[in-house]
């Protein structure tokens, strides 16, 4: 199959993000999700931590938010932020939310701790018109490095536990993350690499450059069957 | 399904002094006299009562329209200008309308200032917070242990059987009989739970925010079989005389303790029983080779008996266990819960405790996951706690800090 390319910098949803005011305790991953997000949107956050991305969009794009977090901290501060947060995960509480409840689903660096991620993607895909996904890149240099000449798990900024501590038992590559979407029927509509530093790579490059030195993966995702890219 | 923070607090409860009718068991009471009746909380409940003429009758799901009645209440803290900061404290099983005041019979603190008063979660400085014993009930509202105006004596078991959607109707009476239109909060535990999800279900555009802890939208066939086992033991004392033992003077104490004893177990859990009783002995230094309470464990439990009957009607128990076994949310909208709450626009949280066997996680869950489908907006904490079912009335920090957070915030979304 060849290769699609990723989005071009130039229509990149994240040049928006980047020329917003910024405050000291923003991610810049969540600005991205900022300039994916429509004003007055639904929007699901699973995996939510705080509920700071949430405020966030709340506060900026006047979204109507809900979350989903595993800790009870992390639900206590969302509570404490007046944003509805459920305790539960990805892989027990989509289930029953109906098709289409949500105008955008973020499930940001959680797929590869999931049990199940194909399910939950189908989940995602079922639950929001649209899907924004992130996840660490095993497909790394780094990664490929420590593997190759060490012969070790290997350990980054954002995959930072040993292979017997981490929560993530689904590592998955960008392309094989492009390969579940093409399996589950999903329609890649933008998508993008982040560096280590969370920060959007602006380069027009095909798949295997950036599954090569993208740190991260940036996805969006509406359900359907997959566009000729 | 729980109970008034006094009688059930096992930290508060661990002074288990043998007194001697803990060491005996159960005893017969006294025959109580007139005067005694007439002093009974049911009809001096030492708190306002709202007085329904046969001009407002109450509608209840059995088909009758009871009138007159009158609903027994409480409250504390200011109605604000705009009659925006009003709170509903929904009472369980055995609980009352003392949730912050001095409880007249047992003199004990009020059921719920662990969470309600200045300064706290439910601040009684910015809320005007009340709490109505609910219909069925022995203190001050009418239930079975009320004279019938057409008999003048008490009704016993000729009260029409009460339902939890019968209870909040009442309320809502009383709510219009103070000119409240809505609620800001309507909030309770176990079987109070369940009046709030009743409440926002029926009166939907009544309730700002709700929040409903340890409770579920069903009683499961295990919480029926306790309650059967307990009102079968009341109805096997000779002395409840077919409901009839006001008159007859006498009361079923041993059924209603028995009952009792057997429903405080449900309230705990296994390893908080294990870590304040063990299989300690009570006063002594060996087994006693005889029934009486060589254990802590069973002197707990009948001082938990005994205790209880001084301050409850064993008809008002039958009543209200029935009750709580007659409540499915979801099959009074077709079997499906999410139906309950089409179109709600109230904001919802839900709070469970990881040692509830009574309402398990999962009854909560269940609740949580209707009002997703709904697309509500829900908020959900699983409070960890080994203190078993009770633990919504006792000191839980976890608790008080999701209550905290949610409260404050749906103040901010109301201008208040």
């Amino acid at each position: 199959m060849a290769h699609p390319t990723l989005t071009d910098a130039s229509t990149a949803p994240w040049d928006a993000a980047e020329s917003l005011p910024r405050g000291a305790d923003e991610r810049v991953d969540h600005l991205v999700v900022l300039g994916l997000v429509p004003d007055g949107a639904r929007v699901l956050d699973i995996g939510c931590g705080d509920g700071s991305l949430l405020a966030l969009l709340r506060d900026r794009r006047n979204i109507d938010g809900r979350g989903i977090e595993l800790s009870r901290e992390g639900v206590n501060a969302c509570l404490a932020r007046g944003l509805p947060v459920i305790q539960g995960d990805a892989d027990t509480d989509l289930a029953n939310y109906p098709d289409d409840a949500f105008d955008v689903v973020v499930l940001s660096q959680t797929i590869q701790a999931t049990r199940n991620p194909r399910i939950v993607l189908e989940h995602l895909l079922r639950i929001g018109k649209q899907v924004i996904i992130s996840f660490p890149n095993f497909g790394h240099w780094r990664v490929r490095t420590e593997l190759a000449f060490r012969g070790r798990m290997p350990m980054t900024e954002i995959m930072p536990e040993t292979w017997y501590e981490t929560p993530n038992i689904h590592h998955c590559t960008i392309r094989d993350f492009v390969g579940l979407c093409r399996t589950v029927g999903a329609n890649i509509e933008k998508a993008t690499a982040l560096d280590g530093r969370g920060k959007p790579m602006r380069y027009s490059m095909p798949w295997w450059f950036w599954n090569l030195v993208g740190a991260q993966g940036v996805f969006l995702l509406r359900r359907g069957p997959a566009k000729p890219l | 399904m729980a109970e008034l923070a006094p009688g059930a607090a096992p930290e508060r409860a661990m002074d288990t002094t043998l007194t001697p009718d803990a060491e005996t068991g159960l005893r017969d009471e006294a025959k109580p006299s007139r005067r005694d009746y007439d002093a009974l909380p049911a009809s001096d409940p030492k708190s306002p009562v709202a007085l329904f003429g046969t001009d407002e009758p109450l509608s209840m799901d059995c088909g009758i329209t009871l009138a007159p009645f009158r609903v027994a209440y409480q409250t504390v803290g200011t109605l604000n200008a705009e009659r925006s900061n009003a709170v509903l404290i929904c009472h369980a099983l055995t609980g009352d309308q003392h949730f912050a005041h001095t409880h007249p019979v047992t003199g004990k603190a009020g059921w719920w200032e662990t969470l309600v008063g200045p300064g706290k979660p439910i601040d009684t400085n910015r809320y005007f917070v009340i709490c109505s014993n609910v219909i069925g009930s022995c203190m001050g509202s009418t239930g079975p242990a009320s004279l019938d105006p057409s008999t003048g004596r008490p009704y016993g078991l000729d009260f029409p059987l009460v339902t939890i959607r019968d209870m909040v109707r009442a309320q809502s009476m009383l709510l219009d009989r103070l000119g409240i239109r809505d609620l800001f909060l309507c909030i309770g535990g176990s079987m109070g739970g369940m009046q709030v999800l009743q409440w926002a279900s029926l009166f939907p555009e009544r309730v700002f925010a709700a929040m409903p802890i340890a409770t579920g939208a069903r009683h499961s066939a295990q919480n029926i079989a306790f309650h059967e086992v307990g009102r079968q033991a009341i109805m096997a004392d000779p002395a409840w005389a077919d409901g009839r033992y006001l008159e007859e003077g006498t009361r079923p104490a041993k059924g209603l303790g028995v009952a009792r004893m057997g429903a405080h177990i449900t309230y705990l859990s296994e390893p908080a029983l294990h870590r304040k009783f063990g299989r300690r002995l009570q006063n002594r230094a060996a087994p006693t080779f005889s029934f009486n309470a060589d254990f802590q464990i069973e002197s707990y439990l009948r001082h938990q008996g005994l205790s209880f009957v001084e301050r409850f009607d064993a008809n008002a128990y039958l009543y209200l266990t029935r009750a709580m076994d007659y409540f499915d949310l979801a099959e009074d909208h077709g079997g499906v819960l999410a139906n309950a709450f089409r179109g709600s626009k109230t904001r919802f949280c839900v709070i469970s405790f990881t040692s509830d066997w009574l309402f398990p996680t999962a009854d909560s869950r269940a609740i949580v996951h209707a009002l997703n489908a709904v697309a509500a907006p829900v908020a959900f904490v699983e409070v960890e706690s080994d203190k078993g079912h009770d633990a919504f009335l006792l000191d839980e920090p976890a608790m008080f800090s999701a209550a905290q957070g949610f409260i404050d915030a749906a103040a901010r979304a109301r201008g208040l």
